[in-house]
């Protein structure tokens, strides 16, 4: 695994002693408030409803068992005892206190970790394809490319103050399962005619207030042009992009009013200038980072106890049916733990349970953990022969939920049990669908469905792109939730359609489950799920279902 | 007269561990709202907020917020104002784990 140079070591050793400085200054009077906000915030502090919020960079999601172990013992000493995993793949801590943070922080870069960037409008904590180095449709491993993205970016001295923040996601497989099209710059694995791999750009995507999906800029990009050709696009964005208004500052906006073409010219133009200056280094870089990523020695093994323990076991063959995806080396999956129980908080993992997933991952795991941007944990590389002994491993933990793609596989972002920008709650509405389906009994009828909610309008769960997205507002001092359909976080991205007036707290559950009756109702067999039901049929029969006062008022 | 005043409380977040806090008749920040100062008067309230927000070593983030008067003290209006003298939804940590809420 990629271990930290002694630049990066002494980088963040130093960051670290200037913001326990910074945070004495300010708690002896020295800074005020305002002073100390930013600087607050550039290492992931952030002052949330109840209490400060620590934000940890989680590279491309993936962590070596060393630091989940550090992870639980952070949350031990300085938090309650718990993590929340976000749509980012960052983890938060939702307690810390202000004197303990810069402890915090230590503790962190004792084994590599830190909470730069993940605040303030720098580039974020590049996101990557969770089955990374493990999924059998991939054309290559896309971390190397996100962590020469990583180091390139880390206090990159020009775009520390860009108009807006900056989010990358990278996939290394056609199945698109790092949402690239929502992000200021997408990166997805290509091979060109020669069988080369380079990079497809895509820019301007982004959720939020204005939702777009990207657009591509360049179809290919070889390599070692990739880090290039990703300084132009910033540098043409850090030029071109509006200051004036917040609102009108992402990158998307910037290439919504020039128009792509524009835009696309501008970044040729630039990338031209400044590919002569990139002179072979970040090649050389990026041939040592790919030797660290190079996959584990997978060890062959006979899969039969495997399908024995699968016969025998009713529990965990429907386990192995949603939670497993296929391993590119033969007698291996892919496993996902699900943070969803049903009716606990989407994302959040105790530090039980933080050790728990970390002992498994070194016994049947090669020691890899990776955290997805739907808020589970991944082990990458499980042998099958092992799958039985992890999953009893995971059930008494309230790990073994046999739940992943399905409706209680919901992303929540924290909403306003937890965050100051929020406008509604998230979490208690997430807890009530997942607990609601299971009683109905439907959850496993209703299949694959994708249910993401947001607590407002900045969208930090993905609800544009769920197939049933929900939005939290405040409307006159009153919880209103606002539901879309349609919308898509694959390859094949789409932006969910309001569907009509939003719902009171307690009409949310209600609607969801009239909305799915009346799919099962209409789809054409168990083969056709809830997306496909909708994008043959349209919108119409399931806003009757969602309005039913009005459909009969219609009809009348 | 103009549009009548609604009442407020003036509320934070404390320095050192972030949590709600609120402004007291006799200025003390209080982590319970049924002890903060109920104020009724837009000149009494533009006041205290100045006072408040020179508070910088205690609390962060002064502000006024709506408030109406309880059996026991001011209570608050909006919903998010409710979450933030009670915490969370999903557990029962802030003030609910502290102080019974
Ligand atoms: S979507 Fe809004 S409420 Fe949810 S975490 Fe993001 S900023 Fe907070």
């Amino acid at each position: 695994m990629y271990s930290y140079s002694d630049f990066d070591e002494a980088f963040v050793r130093e960051r670290a002693a200037q913001f326990r400085a910074q945070v004495a200054r300010r708690i002896a009077g020295a800074l005020t408030e305002d002073e100390f906000r930013p600087l607050r915030l550039m290492n992931g502090l952030y002052l949330q409803l109840h209490a400060y919020m620590l934000r940890v960079a989680i590279p491309y999601g993936t962590l070596n068992t060393r630091q989940m172990r550090q992870l639980a013992y952070i949350a031990d000493t300085w938090d309650k005892g718990y993590g929340h995993f976000t749509t980012r793949q960052n983890i938060q801590f939702n307690w810390p206190k202000l004197p303990d943070v810069p402890d915090m922080i230590d503790a962190l870069a004792d084994v590599q970790m830190h909470a730069i960037q993940t605040s303030g409008n720098t580039i974020r904590n590049v996101t990557a394809d969770h089955f990374a180095g493990a999924a059998a449709d991939e054309i290559e491993d896309p971390r190397p490319v996100a962590e020469l993205i990583r180091q390139w970016s880390t206090d990159h001295p020009e775009f520390q103050f860009l108009p807006r923040k900056f989010k990358i996601a990278v996939t290394g497989s056609p199945n698109d399962r790092a949402v690239t099209r929502a992000h200021d710059i997408g990166l997805r694995a290509q091979r060109d005619g020669r069988g080369r791999v380079g990079y497809e750009v895509i820019v301007g995507g982004g959720l939020g207030r204005t939702p777009m999906l990207g657009q591509v800029l360049r179809p290919f990009v070889a390599k070692a042009d990739l880090l290039a050709y990703l300084e132009a696009i910033v540098a043409t964005y850090n030029l071109m992009g509006r200051r004036d208004n917040k609102y009108k500052a992402r990158i998307k906006i910037t290439v919504f009013e020039n128009g792509i073409e524009a835009f696309r010219d501008a970044v040729e133009e630039r990338f031209a200038q400044i590919r002569p200056t990139f002179t072979g280094i970040d090649q050389t870089l990026l041939a040592g980072i790919e030797a660290a990523f190079a996959p584990p020695a997978f060890r062959d093994a006979p899969t039969e106890g495997y399908e024995a323990a699968r016969a025998r076991d009713g529990a965990f063959r429907a386990w192995t049916e949603t939670n497993l995806t296929p391993h590119r080396q033969p007698g291996y999956a892919i496993v996902t733990i699900s943070l969803k129980a049903h009716g606990t908080t989407p994302g959040d993992a105790t530090s039980r349970q933080m050790r728990l997933i970390a002992d498994l991952a070194d016994d049947y795991g090669h020691g890899e953990i990776r955290i997805s941007h739907e808020q589970n944990v991944i082990l990458p590389h499980v042998r099958k022969a092992d799958l039985h002994a992890l999953y009893r491993a995971l059930v008494p933990e309230g790990l073994g939920t046999a739940n992943a793609g399905l409706l209680s596989d919901i992303i929540a972002c924290p909403g306003m049990d937890y965050c100051a920008l929020a406008t509604a709650r998230s979490i208690p509405v997430a807890q009530g669908i997942a607990t609601h389906f299971r009683a109905a009994g439907l959850e496993h009828e209703i299949g694959r469905i994708r249910i993401k909610i947001s607590g407002c309008i900045n969208a930090c769960g993905h609800h544009h792109v769920g197939h049933i997205g929900i939005l939290g507002l405040d409307r006159a001092g009153v919880e209103n939730y606002q539901i879309t359909l349609g919308g898509d976080h694959t390859e094949n991205a789409a932006i969910g359609e309001k569907i009509g007036p939003g719902f009171a707290y307690d009409e949310v559950v209600p609607a969801i489950d009239r909305l799915l009756r009346a799919y099962l109702e209409l789809r054409l067999g168990p083969g056709e799920t809830f997306i496909e039901a909708y994008r043959r049929l349209g919108p119409e029969p399931f806003r009757a279902a969602l309005y039913p006062a009005d459909a009969q008022a219609d009809a009348a | 007269m103009s549009r009548r005043f609604s009442p407020k409380v003036i509320t934070a977040n404390a320095l050192l561990e972030g949590d709600v806090v609120y402004l007291t008749a006799d200025d003390r920040w209080s982590r319970r709202p049924s002890e903060a100062e109920l104020i009724e008067d837009e000149a009494h309230a533009e006041l205290r907020l100045l006072q408040a927000q020179r508070q910088a070593h205690l609390v962060v983030g002064a502000y006024l917020a709506d408030a109406k008067a309880g059996p026991n003290g001011p209570e608050p209006v909006h919903f998010r104002e409710v979450f933030r003298a009670r915490g969370p939804s999903n557990y029962r940590h802030g003030k609910q784990e502290a102080m019974d809420v």
